[in-house]
């Protein structure tokens, strides 16, 4: 196994990881942080992917997509964490509830 | 409102069930990351026989700013759009510190901030030869940003007429750029050849001072709680010399 | 010398790869969430060296800026942020709240 299958295996891992964390949570801070981790995953599996040349140097257009990634994850980040301070202020409550009344 | 699960949101069964289908996911993947090709050189080589005309010499850099050009654009769009949405649900947003910042936090505004104007500057010039360019430019800007805006005490970075400007120039300036080559070589975001370099270098400026303040924006949405600001006193801006005046 | 590099570096990414799924599972799973965000800042960190060993030096410098910093920094506002909304709460009234079922705590997770 070289470098690239390896970390390639670990971004898939960890996208599983957090599609799982975001289904299950209903405070809405964990579901931001398992968005981030998986978006981490297929970063992971994208610059691993890269690295698949035959010759010294990976390949960049993937480089720049995770950059720009990056960014577009960070502002997204932002944007749910306000929302969900919002939520709390106006309603008390950070978590998600269930769909039946009570 | 106590659910019966504490932090789940499903049942046990619902869990199971979930857990199954990650579990398949993961293995689908994981088995076409195994079968993948080993070698795929394709795109690498037509960039290494781009290069030369490029205009810089670091390919991320090159193509980044010129051959995917238009995902740029749109990337600082999106910045510039977020900051904007956080800003529309924390109206009354006030970049200003509390009013006792602890003094290891003051102690460090005053030491790093020059540094970290420096460190972003080099960044940015360095980003044509080697690793750098505008985002980690723009984001070590945004971390001097940040320590300003919580630890700067009677700083007001709201009531400076540059903050609207300093966030709108870097979309600005690539979409002047953009039309400006489409008049002169025909394509949208055409660099001509000659020219790339420095057009480039221009673009970058921009996008890192973009960048930064939209980034400083942000986290200053997310901090503020939405309190009308207290009227009166700390609605002037001063300066670190008067600060230390007044202490 | 060749070998020993080799098998140094694929010990090296090993362990660096092992280090990455812990702290992804601790993180995901840990019900302080407070600890849960000061792991996510230590997992922006090695994310960014393991750009580095795939090459990808600019993503490296992006990621320790943008991924670590300025989302741990965010994150720890923010539930600064909640945790002053809800002693706020819990000053304004200081009997509990009747839909708990007899159970006097607050509603979020509690902080230890």
């Amino acid at each position: 196994m070289n470098i690239p299958i390896l970390y390639e295996l670990v971004g898939v891992i960890l996208l599983g990881m957090g599609l799982y964390s975001l289904v299950i949570y209903s405070h809405l801070f964990r579901k931001i942080l398992a968005l981030n981790v998986s978006g981490a995953g297929v970063f992971l599996f994208l610059v691993a992917a890269a690295d698949r040349t035959s010759g010294p140097l990976p390949d960049p257009v993937p480089h720049a997509m995770v950059l720009t990634g990056i960014v577009v994850a960070v502002s997204a980040t932002a944007l749910a964490l306000a929302l969900a301070c919002r939520i709390h202020q106006v309603s008390g409550n950070a978590q998600l509830t269930d769909n039946k009344p009570e | 409102m106590i659910r019966k699960n504490g932090n789940h949101l499903f049942s046990r069964p619902g869990q199971s069930i979930a857990a199954i289908g990650v579990l398949t996911l993961t293995g689908i993947l994981g088995w076409t990351v195994w079968t993948l090709p080993p070698f795929s050189d394709q795109m690498s080589a037509l960039i290494s026989s781009k290069m030369p005309i490029s205009g810089v010499d670091n390919p991320v850099t090159a193509v980044l700013l010129n051959f995917r050009g238009y995902d740029t654009l749109l990337e600082i769009g999106v910045l510039l759009l977020a900051a904007v949405g956080v800003l529309s649900v924390a109206p009354s947003a006030v970049m200003r510190a509390d009013s006792s910042p602890s003094p290891i936090l003051v102690l460090l505004l005053r030491l790093m901030l020059p540094f970290i104007i420096l460190v972003s500057g080099y960044i940015l010039w360095i980003g044509k030869y080697a690793p750098g360019g505008a985002f980690q430019a723009g984001a070590v800007l945004a971390a001097g940003g940040i320590l300003l805006v919580t630890a700067a005490v009677r700083f007001n970075l709201s009531a400076s007429k540059a903050m609207p400007l300093a966030t709108g120039i870097g979309l600005l300036i690539f979409l002047i750029m953009a039309l400006a080559t489409m008049m002169v070589c025909g394509n949208f975001l055409q660099y001509p050849v000659t020219l790339a370099g420095t057009l480039i270098l221009v673009i970058e400026a921009a996008a890192t001072l973009s960048i930064a303040a939209a980034l400083v924006r942000l986290f200053v949405g997310v901090k503020s709680d939405t309190d009308p600001p207290a009227s009166g006193e700390d609605s002037k801006i001063l300066t670190f010399e008067e600060e230390n005046l007044i202490k | 010398m060749e070998t020993s590099l080799n098998y140094a570096a694929i010990t090296f990414d090993g362990v660096l790869a092992l280090v990455l799924l812990v702290l992804a599972w601790q993180l995901l799973r840990s019900p302080n969430l407070s600890k849960a965000i000061v792991l996510f800042i230590s997992f922006g960190l090695m994310l960014s060296i393991a750009w580095v060993r795939l090459k990808a030096v600019d993503i490296a410098l992006a990621e320790a800026a943008i991924g670590a910093g300025l989302t741990g920094a965010l994150f720890l506002t923010a539930l600064d942020r909640l945790q002053r909304n809800e002693a706020n709460d819990c000053d304004r009234q200081d009997t509990p709240r009747s839909s708990q079922n007899g159970n006097p705590q607050i509603k979020s997770e509690d902080s230890d």
